[in-house]
């Protein structure tokens, strides 16, 4: 099996092993998401635990991570190197936080809902497609405006 | 508060969050990729991108989770999903989703698990502000209107 053909496989099966994750977790079950986020009312603390469960595991992986120079199959490691907390991280976490305590999606549950037969999900992620495409437009005007930003 | 025991399902939770984390794990390990799903599913949206076939390859993958865990996993593992949001409001909820993690750079997944488990200041600043926001949301719909 030649690199790019190893890539391809093992990305197909992270992305499984992480819709299996969302369904078996619960993520993707608005309800339950809605559950979660209504403090005032008859709190299901589900999604404490499924976030705790992933950053353990997740924490020792970074770890591992940080230490290397590249991944397993010998590309380069894409970690993230912007560390500004600026208006654009606190505006855009802002307005994502709105839609998800409005319908109970984020986008990956949104994508395996739509992918186990949800309409409602499905039409999510039409409109969740259509204002990311709005962002790219948005901002590319932004960008036209300032060209020394 | 009080606590919604009919709905709580710490074992599934738990069980599916590590395997999220599993996920992530070895995105990072193996392929040097966040797994954050606005960031995949929005690099395939602008003008010029030339490195589609790593984000179709995970969300094909993603796409065929419902169906391949109906075949491997026990009957009544996955709850039928409860959807109260009528449709327009899932279309104004799409949008926020959409727009707001291109502009904040991620959601739940890349900030909220990748990042939190990098001890990301800007990770933990942004998951902060999405919980609040979805706090404060659900708490304006449920007990105000």
């Amino acid at each position: 099996m030649n690199r790019t053909t190893a890539h391809r496989l093992s990305e197909f099966i992270v992305g499984l092993l992480f819709g299996w994750g969302l369904l078996i977790s619960g993520m993707t079950d608005p309800g339950k998401v809605i559950g979660f986020l209504d403090l005032a009312g008859v709190w299901d603390p589900s999604l404490a635990l499924v976030m705790g469960g992933a950053i353990a595991v997740g924490f020792f992986a970074f770890g591992m991570a940080k230490k290397r120079t590249s991944s397993f199959l010998g590309g380069a490691l894409h970690l993230p190197t912007s560390r500004d907390i600026d208006k654009r991280l606190l505006l855009g976490s802002l307005l994502f936080g709105a839609g998800w305590g409005l319908a109970g999606f984020c986008p990956g549950p949104g994508i395996v809902s739509m992918a186990a037969g949800q309409p409602k999900a499905a039409v999510f992620v039409v409109a969740m497609i259509a204002g990311m495409l709005v962002f790219e437009w948005v901002d590319r005007l932004g960008r036209r405006a300032l060209p020394a930003a | 508060m009080t606590i919604d025991w009919n709905h709580f399902t710490p074992w599934a939770s738990l069980a599916g969050g590590i395997l999220l984390g599993l996920a992530s794990a070895l995105f990072i390990l193996v392929n040097g990729r966040i797994l954050g799903i606005s960031g995949i599913l929005g690099g395939l949206l602008r003008p010029q991108n030339a490195d589609a076939g790593w984000r179709v390859a995970f969300l094909l993958g993603m796409l065929a989770a419902p169906a391949t865990l109906s075949w491997v996993a026990p009957a009544g593992l996955v709850s039928a999903p409860r959807i109260d949001a009528g449709y327009v409001t899932v279309v104004i909820a799409g949008l926020l989703v959409g727009y707001g993690t291109r502009l904040g750079s991620g959601c739940t997944s890349g900030h909220g698990v990748c990042g939190l488990s990098r001890l990301s200041p800007r990770s933990l600043v942004a998951t902060g502000s999405f919980m609040a926001a979805g706090f404060t949301i659900v708490y304006v719909m449920r007990h105000l209107f």
